[in-house]
């Protein structure tokens, strides 16, 4: 019953969504819609989750993906963890965007109705794409007895945020999206639009940054790869918008404070859905074959790929007429903040065409029929690096330069003090590997170079959302250290080891003490029990092999062991067919691989502190 | 002429995007590097005819729905299939045999899983078409249909028998 509730609410959903859609110009009807709208999907995602907690079986979808087994967080995240499920969700979000956009104080009604529309426009594909290609309220009579289970690489407390997180910033564009539409049929584009966009590029990029950072760390513990980022095509789709979205929040902040790059304003808010709506073309048509691809159909590929054109199409279409004649305010002098901010957004750009270009390489020989190729992170390290120094030098100088005008003697005077300060940290570091100290000297920079103009402008009761860059380009800093030491300086050790077995990591000992069997929530365990040395301390750390016997699946319970910033990460692998006491071990030692997240989370709360800016809304 | 060029960029984007999709090229449609090299050494498939490589395990579902099929084409094409069984158990491989009826010639234990990297696989189950030389010629991801079996199976060993 509470199925055919969800399943009703999504149908009405599609006409409602329709209203909004074509309300464009009715102050009164589009806002009312976009509530009803998201009331509407709600029943229909809450009634989705209901039958996966109380494992209703007379539904499909809850046999393909859950099992009664299961802990019940795991039964909940189920919902979201295959492809219909995460669909509805994707709607969901869009709608509770829709929402809070229909709320929104700081808007004209006039606005409002035309944003709303251009966001009932989406609505209604993506509903339509649900109930017509992939409807989660399908029954199965009569009802199966047991569910075929959850992917149990998915069963992880991580990854019961991550898509949710993910999928807020991925639609979360959707308002920039919708806002940069109806500026452009206004003929708005100014300041005032600009500081009302903020917020909500913010959000979104916070949802964003929080998704990928935690997507990143479930990789690194989960997989047992040892790795954080793998350049996956499923991981590019979540970078490029992010990418997109950090120029665009610097881009707003010239056209807030100078009145200039409005088209290129407009343009970056188009792109950053733009990548959010073909990240998930990516994934759900299944043209990239990805350990994320839930499900692969063609019929999908196709019905996403039409939303695609009509959307992007329409919308680059609509800049294309509008955008000449959207006149952008006065020039500026060559060494000012707004050139600091605009080259930040060419290499941000330009990073964001090199990841579209790595992604989509492969799919376009194999279109053309000119072989098949795959894209590794040798193009990434090759691209990327270099473009990486200048945009790092920039970051620390740009906060010193001053808008309108700069004074290079000046800067430079106070940029002093941070670069020797960089080369002092320089000193105690290891000579080999010249990319780490490269990463170290630029990341050093940052944060010298962003200390030091906090402690310059301290005193003068500066917004929060000043800190709030200061926090989020420390974060940056932190990442860039941490990806070169651990990538760099990290070793690994890969054997076969009998009880009684010792092996030195980083002058770490190791001692192999035996395996034990042991039962958990849906699965059987293989446990490592190892003993380490590290010289100061002794610990255990105990790896897991876990068997998911209802998915018939195998995964890796990594055991972590944090000794400052650096981490040991011990995974054990197979048994010995021939002798049952061996195994297989993985020892990596990465040493500041904590910085990584940490500057992942650095980032997402500098984002945090600026979008709950007070003083900025007011002034706003 | 410039404001037109993200239309035009994007519209070239999607017409690259739908030709795998319009061909009818599924995700398996990116060839396995696979083709056209000669079969790993285990299974051992004797030289002189084309054979099928059926790599299947007891635990997977899907595979037992073209066991049957497998067998038919076997007969009718008079060929030998051989089975590569992936990540399985003896006992759970024999009670897998007795119930779908054995369509192979001869089944190779894969326990953990290592000649099924050989192969390249990607899943299970995976059809292999080999030739009379022993060289890969073709690969279907997924399970073999009566449909698959017609239209792509029968037609290319029956050019490979000549």
């Amino acid at each position: 019953m509470i199925t055919e509730a969800g399943h009703f609410a999504l149908i009405l959903a599609l006409i409602v969504s329709l209203v909004q859609a074509t309300a464009g110009k009715n102050t009164a009807l589009a806002p009312r819609a976009g509530v009803w709208l998201f009331a509407l999907l709600s029943v229909s995602f809450l009634s989705l989750l209901h039958a996966y907690a109380v494992s209703d079986f007379s539904v499909w979808n809850v046999v393909s993906n859950s099992h009664t087994m299961m802990p019940l967080v795991y039964k909940i995240a189920a919902t979201w963890g295959n492809h219909e499920g995460s669909m509805l969700l994707w709607v969901w979000m869009l709608s509770a965007w829709g929402f809070f956009a229909a709320r929104a104080k700081n808007i004209t009604p006039e606005f409002r109705a035309r944003a709303l529309s251009f966001q009932g426009m989406i609505a209604f594909g993506f509903i339509s794409f649900i109930l017509f290609t992939s409807n989660p309220f399908l029954r199965l009579d009569p009802p199966a007895a047991e569910g075929l289970g959850l992917n149990p690489i998915l069963q992880d407390p991580a990854l019961a945020l991550h898509p949710p997180l993910l999928y807020a910033g991925y639609v979360g564009f959707s308002v920039a999206f919708c806002f940069a539409m109806a500026a452009m049929l206004e003929n708005k584009v100014d300041a005032a639009w600009a500081a009302r966009l903020r917020p909500w590029v913010l959000a979104a990029w916070i949802a964003l940054t929080a998704g990928i950072t935690g997507g990143s760390f479930w990789a690194y513990y989960e997989l047992g790869w040892g790795g954080f980022w793998f350049w996956d095509p499923v991981e590019n789709a979540s970078l490029m918008p992010w990418l997109a979205g950090t120029a665009l929040l610097h881009s707003i902040a010239v056209l807030e404070k100078r009145g200039t790059l409005k088209a290129w304003t407009v343009f970056l808010s188009v792109l950053a859905f733009s990548f959010s709506l073909l990240g998930t073309f990516l994934v759900r048509s299944g043209i990239l074959t990805s350990v994320h691809t839930f499900a692969t159909d063609p019929a999908r590929g196709i019905f996403i790929l039409v939303l695609l054109t009509i959307a992007i199409g329409g919308a680059f279409l609509l800049y294309a007429l509008r955008a000449p004649a959207i006149k952008s305010g006065a020039g500026f002098k060559v060494l000012s903040r707004e050139t600091a901010l605009l080259l930040n957004n060419v290499f941000l750009f330009t990073f964001c065409v090199t990841v579209f270009m790595g992604t989509l390489y492969p799919v376009f020989m194999n279109a053309l029929d000119l072989g098949s190729v795959s894209v590794g992170p040798p193009y990434y390290r090759a691209v990327l690096l270099p473009m990486l120094i200048p945009f790092a030098l920039l970051m620390g100088a740009a906060p010193y330069m001053a808008w309108q005008r700069g004074d290079a003697a000046t800067v430079a005077k106070k940029l002093v003090i941070p670069f020797l300060l960089t080369l002092l940290i320089l000193i105690p570091l290891p000579s080999h590997h010249p990319v780490a100290l490269l990463g170290f000297a630029l990341g050093g920079w940052i944060v010298w170079a962003t200390l030091g103009d906090f402690a310059r402008k301290m005193k003068s009761n500066m917004a929060l959302s000043y800190y709030g860059m200061i926090v989020a380009h420390l974060g940056f800093a932190f990442l860039i250290m941490g990806v070169a030491a651990a990538t760099q300086w990290g070793s690994e050790k890969i054997l076969w080891m009998n009880p009684g077995d010792r092996v030195e990591v980083a002058g770490h000992t190791l001692a192999f003490l035996g395996a034990e069997t042991g039962l958990g929530p849906g699965y059987n365990a293989d446990i490592g029990v190892f003993g380490v040395k590290d010289g100061k301390k002794e610990f255990f750390m105990a790896p897991e092999k876990r068997w998911y016997p209802v998915a018939q699946k195998e995964t890796s319970e990594v055991a972590l062991h944090l000794d400052g910033f650096s981490l040991l990460y011990l995974v054990m692998g197979e048994q010995d067919k021939e002798h049952p006491q061996r195994r297989v071990v993985r020892v990596y030692h990465h040493p500041f691989v904590a910085w990584i997240f940490g500057g992942g989370f650095l980032m997402w709360f500098g984002g945090l502190l600026s979008f709950i800016d007070r003083r900025r809304k007011r002034h706003a | 002429m410039l404001k037109f060029l993200p239309l035009g960029i994007f519209l070239l984007l999607a017409v690259l995007l739908a030709l795998p999709l319009l061909q009818g090229k599924d995700p398996s449609f990116i060839a396995s590097p696979m083709i056209g090299r000669q079969a790993p050494a285990s299974p051992k498939i004797p030289r002189g005819q084309p054979a099928l490589v059926n790599v299947f395990a007891s635990w997977c579902v899907s595979c037992r729905e073209e066991q049957a099929i497998l067998k038919d084409i076997a007969k009718e094409e008079s060929i030998a299939v051989y089975g590569l069984d992936y990540k399985d158990t003896p006992p759970a491989l024999k009670k897998f045999l007795s119930a779908t009826g054995n369509p192979f010639r001869d089944v190779t234990p894969d326990e953990d899983g290592r000649m099924g990297i050989d192969w390249g696989i990607t899943g299970v189950p995976e059809t292999f078409v080999v030739d009379k030389d022993g060289v890969i010629r073709y690969k279907y991801a997924g399970p073999i249909t009566q449909d698959v079996a017609d239209t792509i199976l029968h037609p290319m060993l029956a050019e490979l028998k000549q």
